[in-house]
């Protein structure tokens, strides 16, 4: 039995990280209607950068959230003005496409870079646990756990407490309304991917201590926030925050049930059940 | 009609005498070319003609390869008959699929998620099946038995690929001439206008489906005789879905000569960047085709191959 409520408690740590990438997802989405299926590779780069902060500067992973944080905002941003602008009306498909171009310059400029060697983030205190009854809580995941819902709850409030959030919030419920009472749209969403990013970018960072990672990781988290915004609800952040942890939890028990290379197929399979009976998702209203 | 007779005389014969006269290099390009352009032929009846893009055919494919090779060295089937077998497997999984999709009416990012979905459920299945060679793959002996779908050299290969490949046209062919392709373009046109004056959706889609997953399982055979190893994190990966999608998008999807031309293009740009990058710039050529996807999409959404064909008519002055 603790073994099965173990699997859970790190189900829920992990998807921590998982819930603060599909918000991210779920904010560009939500404002944008666009997919940003270079989501993971966002994730990725970020996961080099703190790695990368970590070996030369011996920063933490946890205060280089920061400097990631700002870094994939830029790129985030970027990535809208230069491109995705160019085509908000056009048809889905076509969003899709290019912005599974973006995803493929990412991976594989990031394994020209850094080469396809897994890389990890040793923190001293990587190993330190401590046990609450029988259950073994380990540090890193619980700091992560901890950061994570700190960054998604600032940008709850951010959202819905400031001028800018409450502009990103009109445009993402009506954009030519927001137009016309004079939101600068542009920025909105420039702003909007950007933090987005940020969002994902700074998962990245906390994943870091926790797992290794190598280019193609990228795909594997593209693919997990998917399956989170769509089992939470396309658009609803709150929903995000939830299939995260469900994600996060079924893939932990799924690796002690089943096997730990088939963690993967609980996700999915919760997915199509969701496509098959409530495909607007948990929390999504009705489409 | 004389004058296209003869110009498809002059170029079949040139493809009949090309594999002769280039080098083993080349002719490797050119099969690859011929399958990959077969596969996004494939694609292209779902995705380009009914607009329903999948991310998930590399689970066809990987169906079609193993079907072929488990049913040859477990029961001794010719891979010639084996491959019909893991067609209809494919073809049954499709309507598995597109019932899951299109009876909830899932569209654009919804239903390329669910193909997405199915296809890493079939590569993580595959890897945990014990008689597909799991992690370390499969191997396939190689004997020359032209029967087993095995050659010596390269030169079968090159005219089974291409018969292949114009087999895949002929099909698209037949549909786009067909009330069948009619319609399929209605539904990626305007899928409600289409419901509303009376085509039944579903059904064309589901078919079209079948159709493509059926083919892309060929495909599937004719890989795993050509490379004589599979295994699932290749054959059923989401890279091979993409590589399948790019080439008929690239030269113009819903278009026949599209997939075949953006087969060819990619090829070569793969292979140059391969060749010329090779040492220390592993990701060069995705990379590159990272970068000609976005070029297509903002510059060319058409595809090259109706780009061009636009810049032929406008520069001879026909308006056809």
């Amino acid at each position: 039995m603790s073994l099965y409520v173990q699997a859970v408690v790190n189900g829920i740590l992990v998807g921590g990280v998982y819930s603060l990438m599909a918000v991210g997802l779920s904010l560009i989405f939500g404002v944008m209607r666009v997919i940003n299926f270079a989501h993971g590779d966002m994730m990725v780069w970020g996961m080099y950068l703190s790695f990368w902060l970590f070996t030369t500067l011996g920063v933490d992973p946890y205060l280089s959230i920061l400097a990631t944080g700002a870094a994939i905002f830029l790129l985030g941003a970027a990535v809208q003005r230069g491109l995705v602008n160019r085509i908000l009306d056009a048809p889905h498909e076509m969003q899709i496409l290019l912005m599974m171009g973006v995803a493929l310059v990412l991976e594989n400029v990031a394994l020209m870079a850094w080469g396809p060697d897994p890389r990890r983030v040793n923190v001293s205190y990587g190993l330190s646990t401590f046990w609450v009854g029988p259950i073994v809580f380990d540090l890193p995941r619980l700091v992560t756990f901890g950061v994570a819902l700190a960054l998604a709850l600032a940008l709850y409030l951010f959202l819905k407490k400031t001028d800018l959030g409450r502009m990103i919030r009109a445009a993402a419920d009506n954009r030519i309304g927001a137009l016309l009472v004079g939101t600068d749209i542009l920025k909105v969403f420039t702003l909007a991917f950007g933090i987005g990013a940020a969002c994902v970018g700074a998962a990245g960072s906390l994943m870091t201590p926790l797992l290794p990672f190598t280019p193609s990781t990228g795909l594997f988290f593209t693919i997990t926030s998917f399956n989170i915004v769509i089992i939470g609800g396309m658009g609803n952040l709150l929903g995000a925050f939830v299939g995260g942890l469900l994600v996060g939890v079924s893939e932990s028990l799924g690796a002690v049930l089943l096997a730990p290379s088939l963690k993967e197929i609980v996700s999915f399979v919760l997915l199509v059940v969701i496509l098959l009976f409530r495909p607007q998702g948990l929390l999504g209203g009705s489409r | 009609m004389i004058r296209r007779l003869g110009t498809g005389v002059v170029f079949g014969s040139l493809l009949v005498w090309l594999p002769f006269a280039v080098s083993s290099v080349w002719q490797n390009l050119l099969i690859t070319t011929f399958y990959f352009g077969f596969l996004g032929q494939a694609w292209n009846v779902l995705g380009g003609y009914a607009g329903q893009l999948s991310l998930g055919h590399a689970a066809f494919f990987a169906i079609g390869a193993y079907t072929s090779v488990v049913l040859h060295t477990h029961l001794g089937l010719s891979p010639w008959l084996g491959m019909f077998v893991g067609a209809l497997l494919a073809a049954l999984l499709s309507q598995g699929i597109g019932y899951l999709g299109f009876r909830f009416g899932l569209r654009g990012f919804y239903f390329i998620l669910l193909t997405l979905a199915a296809a890493e459920i079939c590569r993580l299945i595959a890897l945990h099946l014990p008689i597909l060679g799991g992690y370390t793959g499969l191997f396939i002996n190689f004997t020359p038995n032209p029967w087993q779908f095995q050659f010596k050299g390269k030169i079968p290969y090159y005219f089974v690929s291409l018969a292949f490949l114009v087999l895949a046209s002929t099909v698209v062919w037949l549909i786009q001439r067909s009330k069948f392709g009619v319609y399929l373009v209605a539904i990626r046109e305007d899928e409600d206008a289409a419901e509303a004056l009376g085509v039944d959706t579903f059904r064309y889609k589901m078919l079209a489906y079948a159709v493509s997953a059926a083919l892309t399982a060929l495909g599937g055979t004719f890989y795993a005789y050509y490379q004589f190893y599979l295994q699932p994190n290749t054959v059923a990966s989401m890279n091979l879905s993409v590589d399948i999608m790019i080439r008929s998008i690239v030269g113009g999807s819903g278009t026949i000569l599209g997939p075949i031309l953006g087969s060819f293009l990619l090829e070569l740009l793969g292979e140059f960047s391969r060749s010329y990058f090779a040492a220390g710039a592993a990701g060069l050529y995705l990379a590159i085709y990272g970068l000609l996807l976005i070029v297509v999409v903002l510059f060319l959404p058409r595809g090259v191959y109706p780009t061009l064909l636009g810049w032929l008519r406008r520069a001879t002055g026909r308006h056809a």
